[in-house]
């Protein structure tokens, strides 16, 4: 039987001060033009917290209103409020930087981040009340250094400096003194990629409802890479996520594929609960400080705030079948392959309509299609358009060139079939996933029989092909109760044969 | 425009002359066009890449205007593009693509 999405999870960490400090766009600038006026503008156009905690679409993403909910909302959002926002939702939270900076320090196991004596003191507390921050992580923060102690690590040791509403708070040494792969760069890197992922399992773990040990694999799919000089991605964020969320029985791997990284690890997981050979696996990533105010300057241009200020982190809990939960139909898969070519037309032919086709049904059968959900307040300002709506727009396409869609129900196809973007543009995040914690919901509550999730990665960035790729499967409701009667009926009939042979077999004996 | 494709376009530029360079398009919105269009002929508007102040006056096209599909094989057009034209708002990509070679 198909394995099921027991639960799932998505949390956002707001991080504004490393928007100016990590984000590439900001970094790159720093390098380029150091005295320029963006750079200068930057600090006036980032969010407080509060602003970035009832801003719509970030409560969407972490479930305190359906994407439904925000398709009402007249756009653009970022001038809207979210009455009733709060840090808290049903499938996680908005942590806000301070504390986020002291579950980094929790996560780091080479005592490379080093924090400021009074700002541990002064936030631990709080850090402790968040109730997925369970006591054994709590008891991993140290009380911090003296301050003199960081701006000397930075400025003769290279260590990355660490902001808290623009003041210096700690710092991330580099982990190795010449090796760039353990740079202080790359290890701040990978701490916040790390840290935003446990951020997910917890919540996943708690929101599935199972039990931390019920996990026995986990399989990170974000965008970082770490190692050092001699094995540059050898990894595994996986299982060192793992082991601060104290998954104690989950070993784990890494799957990468830039943005379809999380379907791709979506359909292994899946495989292997099918398979047998794990009955829980956790599909889980963090987010990506470089991607911070990537579209920074369009939005100072255009008189926005930054939207690009917070990290992403999802997690979906993948289980043996229980009967009840909407399942991953691995009979339904599409694949970009290499012979498919890059025209859009072909990549949506071989991720929509392929898949259908095998299985003799329709686009028009799907009821939600889940592409890149990227929030279209972030990139439309930056001249990228609405991308879920530039999607819809091609799966429609498509079914009016197959001639599944009237011309004139295109319009109308977008609506129904779509989604309005709600997720952040960090890249792996905004992937496909979002919608599978609310495409689980909403197959259990009838609201609609299935979802298309549609994962698409950018190879050509990594300059190793020129080739693009995309996967894509389907979620729909549970059958095993039509597979078990299915099966019952048959087990009658092995029974009425069993009876038969008996009979036979008695008849003989009488005979004889 | 990418950096990296800035820095591309520049080389070929060089090695073969802007006169035998056509830049084929493919963006998905008029504005991003627009700027692809604009940084290949009057220099990169955004003052970050490789193209900063360099007028290379290149021709360019977006692969949805008629002076473009009138080059390609019907067939070959209708299963590579015909998809997107009707997805796309070709009217608007035109209008900005004209605009900047207008500048020219």
């Amino acid at each position: 039987m198909n394995s099921v999405i027991k639960g799932a999870s998505y949390v956002l960490v707001h991080t504004p001060d490393m928007v100016l400090y990590n984000g590439t766009t900001q970094t790159t600038e720093r390098v380029v033009n150091p005295d320029s006026e963006y750079l200068k503008a930057v600090p006036e156009h980032l969010r407080s917290y509060e602003e970035a905690v009832s801003y719509w679409p970030n409560q969407t993403y972490i479930g305190n209103a359906h994407p439904d909910e925000l398709a009402e909302i007249e756009f653009p959002y970022y001038d809207k409020k979210k009455e009733g926002a709060e840090r808290y939702g049903k499938y996680g939270e908005i942590m806000p930087e301070e504390e986020f900076l002291l579950l980094v320090q929790a996560c780091d196991m080479f005592e490379v981040v080093r924090l400021d004596k009074a700002f541990v003191e002064k936030y631990k507390e709080a850090f402790a009340k968040d109730p997925v921050i369970s006591d054994d992580i709590v008891e991993k923060i140290h009380e911090g250094v003296e301050l003199s102690e960081i701006e000397t690590l930075i400025s003769e040791d290279h260590a990355e400096p660490l902001y808290f509403e623009h003041q210096l708070v700690g710092c991330v040494k580099p982990a190795h003194d010449i090796d760039v792969n353990l740079s202080s760069h790359v290890m701040h890197e990978n701490l916040m990629s790390k840290a935003s992922s446990v951020l997910a399992l917890l919540y996943a773990v708690k929101n599935a409802g199972i039990e931390k040990s019920d996990v026995e694999y986990v399989i990170d799919c974000a965008e970082e890479a770490c190692g050092d000089m001699n094995q540059r991605g050898g990894g595994n964020f996986a299982k060192a996520a793992a082991e601060v969320a104290g998954l104690v029985n989950a070993t784990g791997s890494d799957a990468r594929g830039f943005c379809a990284a999380p379907t791709h690890a979506l359909i292994e997981a899946a495989a292997l609960v099918k398979a047998g050979a794990y009955k829980t696996v956790v599909v889980t990533a963090g987010g990506c400080t470089a991607k911070l105010g990537m579209n920074g300057k369009d939005h100072v241009k255009k008189g926005l705030p930054i939207l690009e200020d917070c990290l992403g982190g999802f997690a979906v809990v993948v289980s043996e079948n229980d009967g009840v939960n909407p399942e991953i139909d691995l009979g339904m898969l599409g694949r970009h392959s290499v012979g498919t070519g890059s025209a859009p037309q072909n990549v949506i032919g071989s991720l929509v309509a392929d898949p259908l086709d095998r299985a003799g049904m329709k686009i028009t059968d799907i009821d939600k299609f889940s592409p890149e959900m990227q929030n279209p307040d972030i990139t439309k300002p930056a001249g990228a358009g609405d991308v879920p709506l530039a999607n819809y727009k091609m799966i429609g396409a498509l079914a009016v060139k197959r001639g599944e869609l009237d011309r004139k129900e295109l319009a109308n196809f977008t609506k129904e079939h779509g989604l309005t973007g709600w997720a952040p543009t960090q890249g792996h995040i905004p992937s496909g996933v979002p919608y599978v914690g609310f495409a689980r919901e909403d197959i259990l509550d009838g609201k609609i029989k299935n979802a298309m999730i549609i994962g698409k990665g950018s190879l050509f960035l990594g300059r190793m092909t020129n080739l693009f790729d995309g996967v894509s499967f389907v979620i729909h409701g549970n059958t095993a109760a039509v597979q078990e009667e299915a099966a019952g009926v048959s087990e009658e009939e092995v029974k009425g044969l069993i009876a038969k042979a008996m009979k036979e077999f008695a008849a003989t004996l009488m005979a004889e | 425009m990418d950096l990296e494709n800035q820095k591309r376009v520049k080389e070929f530029a060089e090695e073969y002359g802007a006169e035998n360079l056509v830049v084929v398009l493919g963006a998905a919105e008029g504005e991003a066009a627009g700027l692809a269009a604009e940084t290949v002929t009057l220099g990169d508007p955004t003052f970050a890449g490789p193209l900063t102040g360099v007028q290379l006056g290149l021709t360019v096209y977006h692969v949805c205007e008629p002076e473009m599909k009138e080059e390609f094989d019907e067939a070959v057009y209708d299963e590579q593009v015909s998809m997107m034209e009707m997805v796309l708002d070709v009217d608007d990509i035109i209008s900005e693509m004209q605009a900047i070679r207008d500048q020219l």
